[in-house]
């Protein structure tokens, strides 16, 4: 096996992981506040486009993840241009891609899990909605952060002279 | 992480903001009498609509509506265990009395357990207990079989209740939430405490403690029964010593302080629930929360209906969930 031909593969295994692992995560956790979201809606309809934002709060992370997965794609050539790129730039955007690709599976979970109470804080205090809205915000800090740094890299790498 | 439960606990949720809190039970509180704490109830949604319900029936409406929506909720029986064994129980006992006696029975049985009457009934006249779980057969065929020998129904009464209580710590133990095995915990050992004390000012033998105390993990029931035998003054200096020390004075003072002060702190037991959102937890309390709202107003309604003093019915009041 010629491994200078393998920069590609890894590349794209990058962008499938950003794109799979936070799509997954989004998936789960949208699923988990829309439960929550159903049950205070079945008691309450009239807090439906309240829920409906606190659902849908854990599901910025697999979008993150589908423009990392984006930009990667551009930028190894896979969706035009040239394929060919070296093993150490392939591991390169790999190692760039997974900030978001773990930290999304993981803070879209944590942020479901405090959309699911902030759901429940709506149900109980349907005036503190605001306050409801900035816990499970608060997640999302470091699913920014994360994405940040993966833009970033996959950005630099294609100007390494490597 | 269990998810089954997300969807159930938000509309649990939603429905705690219907609970009666401090301010409700003082405004039934400062009602002249019984019909206009019944006006108030009613405008609150209490009752089944028709005005012309008793205050039996209104609150009878009430608890059917709570099971209604938890059975909506969940089919699974387990999680509500603690406030379903004592129904059937009840229910066991007293077929298993009607089937001995060979009589009907009228108006004993209680509603809302996980057996049906009518079929605690026809398991007792069968004397086939199998649809009940292990244990519950077995005691309710062991009391069955000792009313027939004997016909002593208090026999019959310690067998079940014990059964029951043992069942209660089990499926607790069992349920995997840290809630219901502690509020089982409560109810098996403060059950145990009520029974020795009743015993002791009954004078009942050894054996009989014996039958009736259910062993759990926060009281030694052996030393409770010794207690209990050598007299009053031994049973309150060992509660003394237990994590029960404080129901002691209450014991002291009367049953039904006893009572309240049991019921305040399976209250406290259950607070813990109102940060749980995805398990069956924050179901039983809700069901422990609307049967302790149920009972505080049967206790406002009858105090009202007797022209009891407010002081002392506020001494009565029991502790809210909200």
């Amino acid at each position: 096996m010629d491994w200078n031909t393998m920069g590609i593969v890894f590349a794209l295994l990058g962008a499938v992981l950003a794109t799979f692992l936070a799509g997954i995560g989004s998936a789960v956790g949208v699923g988990m506040a829309g439960q929550a979201a159903a049950g205070v809606v079945t008691e309450d309809p009239s807090l439906f486009g309240k829920a409906l934002v606190l659902q849908l709060l854990p599901g910025t992370q697999g979008i993150y993840g589908l423009l990392i997965g984006f930009i990667t794609l551009t930028q190894i050539g896979i969706l035009g241009g040239d394929p060919n790129i070296s093993l150490a730039k392939g591991l390169l955007y790999l190692a760039g891609c997974l900030p978001i690709a773990i930290v999304g599976l993981i803070s879209a979970k944590w942020q479901a899990k405090t959309s699911v109470a902030s759901i429940a804080l709506l149900a109980k205090k349907p005036d503190q909605f605001g306050k409801a809205m900035i816990l499970p915000a608060m997640v999302e800090t470091y699913a920014v952060l994360a994405l940040l740094v993966s833009i970033l890299s996959i950005f630099s790498i294609g100007g390494l002279a490597i | 992480m269990s998810e089954e439960y997300i969807y159930a606990v938000a509309r649990v949720r939603s429905r705690e903001a219907s609970l009666l809190g401090r301010t409700d039970l003082e405004r039934l509180m400062s009602c002249p009498d019984e019909k206009e704490c019944l006006r108030v109830l009613r405008d609150k949604g209490w009752g089944s609509g028709d005005s012309a319900n008793s205050p039996e029936e209104l609150l009878a409406a009430e608890e059917e509506k709570t099971w209604d929506f938890l059975w909506e909720l969940t089919k699974d029986t387990a999680p509500f265990a603690p406030l379903l064994l004592p129904i059937d129980g009840n229910n066991i006992k007293a077929a298993i009395k009607c089937a001995a006696t060979e009589t009907e029975p009228r108006g004993i049985f209680l509603p809302g357990g996980q057996w049906e009457p009518e079929e605690v009934l026809r398991m007792a006249r069968e004397r086939d207990f199998s649809r009940l779980s292990p244990a519950l057969a077995q005691a309710a065929e062991k009391a069955s079989q000792a009313l027939l020998q004997t016909g002593d129904s208090q026999l019959c009464d310690v067998l079940i209740d014990r059964a029951c209580l043992e069942e209660i710590l089990r499926q607790g133990r069992e349920s995997g939430l840290p809630v219901l095995e502690r509020y089982g915990e409560w109810t098996v050992a403060t059950a145990n405490i009520q029974t020795a004390a009743r015993a002791c000012k009954a004078q009942k033998n050894r054996q009989f403690l014996e039958l009736a105390l259910a062993p759990c993990q926060s009281l030694d029931v052996n030393a409770l029964a010794e207690a209990a035998q050598r007299g009053m003054e031994k049973l309150l200096e060992y509660l003394n010593t237990t994590p029960y020390a404080e129901g002691e004075a209450l014991l002291q003072r009367s049953a039904s302080a006893f009572e309240k002060w049991r019921d305040d702190r399976a209250m406290a037991l259950i607070q813990g629930e109102k940060g749980e959102y995805f398990t069956a937890g924050p179901l039983f309390a809700y069901a422990v929360a609307r049967r302790r709202e149920i009972d505080t107003v049967r206790i406002i309604l009858s105090g009202k209906r007797n022209g009891l003093e407010d002081d002392r019915l506020r001494e009565r009041l029991r502790e809210t969930y909200v």
